[in-house]
């Protein structure tokens, strides 16, 4: 909401000199944040003055145009030049040339002098131009920054006005007002008003409000006016869509006559374009009462005015000039025609005052929240209108707000008042709130006294009735935010000022501390980035082909994913179903900025829709919906495991005296899942795998125990990586962790320590290329019984010596008991019996 | 003492001479001296090693003579054996003495020349980096933890009656439409992406045993474009408090108390009317900074109030019995002010050098 100073002083105690930021300072104690200062000044300066022309010779030009050299008058005759500024004629009359030409010998207008600046840091100053100097300029209102029209210059006997020569034309047009543009919350429509923005700054600053309804003088009706009906086949919720419509006539207005400056400068600095009076006035009373108005030209009205829901199929042509489809929804205002508008939200061209419009009808109605909010979502017509509406419009201002525009159509624009007037409907019943006493303390903490629990609500507007145990809370009849006590208690609480609320710091229960999942993540992540890697995070949009890429094991095939119904951008308008794009994106983007040696990863959700997705409808709001209702809801929500991602490119630490760097490889992203899962408790096995995303030969399966897929790491595949400009070599990983934290132990079991000395035996065994080293250790492990302590794999050698197809795989084996000294031979048999078991299974033979 | 040469070979020919009598006492007395002397002149381990192996070797005329021992009438066996025994033993303190000497130069000489330029050293095992708002948001985490609160936390993709209806946002409401909300396809399945982590809120209404102290913590999704100062992608942290008599001035403490252990004693809190569909009454958080760029200032934070009773009543609590607060912060805000990020680009983007600047710490 945007506020002009000037308005707002008629109906508030402003200090005099306050500035636009000076009142949002006010009215943010009372909770509208400020936003914006709209100041004409802060573009525009003097010396702009009224001047005379008193001649104008028009002279041809080459080019084809011809220019006025004219001579205006810019201080009263008889009186001096008191400007001191090059270029400022001591005469009082200024040589200017003007390229416009609908202005006479004798019209005033506006001289923007030597020495003033126009909107757009135009500095006029005197320059030569077609043979003559010109000292200034005859400004049109485009130039002021006070209009669209740029045909020609601002005469100023148009706007109806006749100021006096040299008087200062900033403040005849309204250049010294400014406005403060604050935010009212939802809940708060009748703050989209100098009405409720007066009362709300009486609040704040706790001075005098003058209601600019008390200044209306509504006409006591002799007769019905215009015929209106209600006839609501189809109510919202139960609700009519229509309460009250209140329409008045006026006849023989002048459809030309100007709107008087004061009026378009503050409906500009409102936000509003002026556009004719009739216009102009409507919009003028819905900011100054919130009640929205709409004009018809009442001689293109047909019949009773009816108020109803659309008809199937039936159509409106707005008054954009858009023919819209109605919905059997959408409340209409209709006549014997047919539609004549959308009730709230926008009017038909067909019956829309126009510059041929001599008599209006004015409607002044109350329509129904939803209803309206409904109709401008359907059609996308936001309007000053359907803002108000929607948000609650005071039932009983309607009757005052015509009248307003009554009154202005006639003052401004030469109408006659009909004094019969329709004024059908029925006022809702106002509710009473119980405000149990103490309840308001109670919920701030504030020991409230019983003036200031009474005298905040009675400010507001509310009736307050004292009864046993509290009182009966009457809210006034622009405000629908105060029906239930915790209402009634903000606002005691906003009056008496948030400032006086102290501070005390309740005692939790003891808390469980972070729960085992949260302590598993945080140990993950951290071991990851104490071992070298920086964390990303990503956006989780991405692409079809992405998701597609990325999140299947088999070649080819659709992921199901979730789609975005309005994406930022189409391109990625899908959840992701992997970490690794967006890994893929943000090392594409590191390398075009010069980090080239990688090592990143992500923690987060990816979503993997399966089975059932959403609900077909949902509970509504403030009950506890059934065990089964809820049950749904759970069900509903799609699969989004806590997965983490790792990618890797380049060297992975810098060169440096002593030091050769090594390049990250496909055993670093498999090292990656290992060293996640060894810091959660989980024991992660590693198998040849094979993922479209990844190098066939280099791809590693990662599995838990029980056979569950957790997650892929290797080398990414060389088409992929071309494609996506990265090094040859980029290896990634990517695990669901929400899996392999789960497969840890609630209690690990000690494991007892031998302090019998370690009988250590080495084997290398030849065995097929094909066969993963892990499958002959794990065939050791077996084959080498109990006394075997551990085993690992230190070298693996293929060339010279071995046969073709086949690789030798050396092992180191370390073997103790619990109860003695190993003999040499306890160890070699324990020894030959693990050989035996691989030679069995591969048919492996010792090298 | 090391080990005596064994091998007569070893001794070189020009030292052989005729071979001392070990009754001799100045023949002796000269052998000495002579061993004495080549033991003081050796200036390396090397040169001592020949000084032993001429002096005290087989072939060395203390040696020598000491053979002669044995050949020698019984009566003057004694004597010999004295003489030669102190000679001997004279030879070998020196050698010993000279040999830890020369020992201890060598040693020292060679560390001197093992001396490395420590200023080149290479870094081997090189630390990661956390994302600065993760670490914050473990920071925030942390504090809530040590005042007894838990964390809870829930889908990213959610329903929409937990994100809006069980929070008290009537269908048709215009605040519904503020909350710029991404949704999904199909329309009728009524998932989006949570605008806020209120939806956490409920369901830990709805899951836990009252009263109830959680922190919510998590990503939300708004369709704001990414700019210098918005994102549509971004975290925040939510708490919740259900208790009997729990009033705003409770709210405010809480508050405070955070405040100061994320910004220092000097922070502050102040509130500010305000409005949301979830609590009643409603205030806008506003934080004193006192470490803020350009001095200490009031700085926008988040919003807060009074749970309306219609969240607890969607999760079967009830109002007259309980009541509670609520309040929630952007942490994507809480870094731009604290760590003075000018720029929301550089925490989305990923870019290594933004995290590693911070590296485990915020």
């Amino acid at each position: 909401m945007r506020i002009p100073l000037t308005w707002l002083r008629e109906y508030a105690q402003i200090p005099a000199g306050a500035t636009a930021e000076d009142i949002m300072t006010d009215l943010v104690k009372v909770g509208f944040e400020e936003e914006d200062v709209h100041r004409p000044l802060d573009s525009i300066s003097g010396p702009i003055v009224v001047g005379q022309v008193l001649s104008k010779e028009p002279e041809p030009q080459t080019n084809g145009k011809t220019i006025n050299w004219c001579s205006v008058r810019v201080v009263p005759e008889g009186t001096a030049q008191t400007l001191d500024i090059e270029g400022i004629d001591p005469t009082g009359v200024q040589g200017i040339v003007c390229g416009a030409h609908n202005f006479e010998v004798g019209d005033k207008v506006v001289v923007t002098l030597p020495g003033s600046v126009l909107p757009g840091d135009f500095r006029i100053t005197p320059r030569k131009t077609y043979g003559h100097v010109s000292a200034g300029m005859i400004a049109s209102v485009r130039e002021l920054g006070i209009g669209e029209d740029h045909d020609g210059i601002l005469v100023l006997a148009t706007l109806g006005l006749d100021p006096e020569v040299g008087s200062d034309a900033l403040e005849l047009l309204g250049l010294r007002d400014e406005a403060a543009e604050i935010n009212v919350t939802p809940d708060r429509g009748y703050v989209f008003s100098i009405r409720g923005v007066a009362r709300e700054y009486s609040h704040a600053t706790a001075t005098k409000f003058i209601d600019p309804v008390s200044r209306v003088a509504v006409t006591a009706a002799t007769g019905q006016g215009y015929a209106v009906r209600f006839e609501d086949q189809a109510p919202i919720y139960g609700k009519p869509g229509c309460d009250r419509f209140v329409a008045r006539t006026v006849t023989g207005i002048n459809p030309s006559a100007p709107t008087p400056i004061w009026m378009s400068s503050r409906l500009r600095l409102a936000g509003m374009r002026s556009i004719s009076l009739p216009v102009d006035i409507s919009n003028y009373v819905m900011l100054e009462l919130g009640q929205p108005l709409h004009f018809y030209d009442a001689d293109k009205l047909t019949g009773e005015i009816v108020v109803r829901r659309a008809k199937d199929g039936e159509t409106l042509k707005t008054i954009d000039a858009k023919v819209r489809k109605l919905d059997c929804e959408d409340l209409l205002i209709t006549d014997g025609s047919g539609a004549l508008g959308i009730a709230g939200v926008m009017g038909g061209a067909a019956t829309e005052v126009s510059s041929a419009t001599s008599n209006v009808l004015i409607e002044a109605a109350h329509f129904e929240e939803i209803s309206i909010a409904r109709s401008r979502r359907r059609h996308k017509l936001p309007s000053e209108a359907s803002k108000r509406f929607e948000r609650g419009v005071d039932w009983q201002v309607a009757d005052i707000a015509a009248q307003r525009a009554v009154d202005l159509l006639v003052e401004l624009a030469g109408g006659t008042e009909e004094i019969t007037v329709t004024d059908v409907g029925t006022r809702p019943a106002p509710v009473a709130v119980f405000l149990p006493s103490g309840f308001a303390s109670r919920r701030i903490g504030i020991n409230f006294t019983t003036e200031q629990v009474v005298g905040s609500l009675e400010a507001l507007g509310a009736v307050v009735e004292t009864v046993d145990g509290g009182h009966l809370v009457t809210a006034p009849s622009w405000r629908f935010d105060m029906v239930t006590p915790e209402d009634l208690t903000e606002e005691v609480a906003r009056l008496v000022g948030y400032e006086k609320i102290p501070a005390t710091l309740p005692t939790a229960p003891p808390g469980r501390g972070y729960s085992r999942m949260q302590q598993q993540r945080r140990r993950a992540v951290q071991a990851l980035a104490d071992s070298g890697l920086t964390e990303v995070l990503a956006y989780p949009f991405v692409s079809k082909v992405s998701n597609d890429t990325f999140g299947v094991a088999a070649a080819g095939a659709e992921r199901t994913a979730v789609k975005l119904a309005n994406p930022l951008s189409e391109e990625f308008g899908y959840l992701r179903t992997s970490l690794l794009p967006g890994l893929i994106e943000i090392a594409k983007r590191n390398h075009s900025r010069g980090s080239n040696d990688l090592a990143l990863f992500e923690s987060g959700l990816v979503f993997l829709p399966e089975g059932t997705f959403g609900t077909a409808s949902i509970p509504p709001l403030g009950v506890k919906p059934s065990e089964e209702v809820l049950d749904a809801l759970y069900e509903g929500i799609p699969y989004q495991p806590l997965t983490i991602g790792a990618l890797f490119t380049g060297k992975d630490s810098p060169a440096a005296p002593g030091h050769t760097p090594r390049s990250w490889d496909w055993a670093d992203a498999v090292d990656a899942a290992q060293l996640l899962a060894e810091v959660t408790g989980v024991e992660l096995l590693v198998e040849q795998g094979s993922h479209q995303a990844f190098h066939p030969g280099r791809a590693a399966v990662l599995k838990l125990r029980n056979g569950d897929v957790v997650g892929y790491a290797g080398e990414l595949h060389p088409k992929l990586l071309s494609d996506a400009h990265l090094p040859a070599r980029t290896v990634a990983m990517e695990i669901n962790a929400e899996k392999v934290f789960n497969a840890a132990a609630d209690v690990i079991v000690a494991k007892p320590i031998s302090t019998f000395p370690v009988a250590t035996q080495d084997v290398a065994l030849v065995v097929r290329a094909g066969i993963p080293a892990m499958t002959v250790l794990e065939t050791l492990r077996e084959g080498a019984g109990e006394l075997l302590e551990s085993v690992a794999l230190f070298d693996e050698y293929q060339g010279a010596g071995i046969p073709e197809g086949s690789k030798s795989l050396a092992f180191g084996l370390r073997f103790r008991a619990m109860d003695r000294t190993l003999t040499a031979d306890e160890a070699s048999a324990a020894r030959g019996s693990a050989v035996e078991l691989a030679a069995t299974r591969f048919g492996a033979t010792q090298r | 003492m090391s080990k005596m040469p064994q091998n007569s070979a070893d001794v070189p020919e020009s030292i052989i001479e005729p071979v001392p009598d070990p009754l001799d006492e100045a023949a002796i007395g000269a052998a000495v001296d002579n061993a004495l002397a080549a033991i003081a002149s050796a200036a390396t381990l090397e040169a001592l090693k020949s000084a032993r192996l001429a002096h005290t070797g087989e072939k060395s005329p203390l040696s020598l003579a000491n053979r002669e021992i044995g050949a020698l009438a019984k009566e003057f066996k004694a004597a010999a054996g004295k003489l030669m025994g102190g000679s001997r033993g004279r030879v070998a303190k020196a050698l010993a003495a000279r040999s830890d000497v020369l020992e201890a130069e060598d040693a020292a000489r060679i560390l001197l020349e093992e001396t490395v330029d420590v200023t080149a050293a290479p870094r081997r095992r090189r630390a990661g980096a956390r994302h600065p708002l993760s670490t914050l948001q473990d920071r925030v985490c942390d504090i809530f933890v040590g005042m007894g609160w838990e964390i809870a936390e829930g889908p990213e993709l959610e329903s929409e009656w937990f994100n809006f209806d069980a929070l008290n946002f009537a269908p048709d409401h215009p605040a519904r439409e503020m909350q710029d909300t991404f949704f999904v396809e199909p329309p009728e399945a009524h998932l989006l992406l949570r605008t806020h982590t209120s939806p956490v809120q409920v369901r830990a209404l709805l899951e836990r045993e009252l009263p109830v102290y959680v922190l919510c913590p998590g990503k939300v999704f708004r369709t704001d474009e990414l700019d210098a100062t918005h994102t549509p992608v971004f975290h925040q942290f939510e708490g919740l408090a259900i208790d009997k008599n729990l009033s705003m001035a409770d709210l405010l403490g809480t508050l405070e108390h955070f405040t100061r252990q994320m910004f220092g004693e000097e922070a502050r809190v102040r509130i500010r009317p305000n409005f949301f569909p979830f609590t009643e009454p409603s205030a806008e958080l506003d934080i004193w900074h006192p470490g803020a760029k350009g001095g200490p200032r009031w700085i926008e934070w988040g919003g807060c109030g009074m749970v309306n009773p219609n969240v607890l009543r969607a999760a079967g609590i009830d109002p007259d019995e309980y009541s509670g607060f609520a309040f929630g912060m952007g942490i994507e805000r809480a870094l731009m002010f604290r760590n003075e990020v000018a720029d929301m680009h550089d925490m989305i983007e990923g870019d290594v050098r933004f995290s590693e600047h911070f590296g485990m710490e915020i």
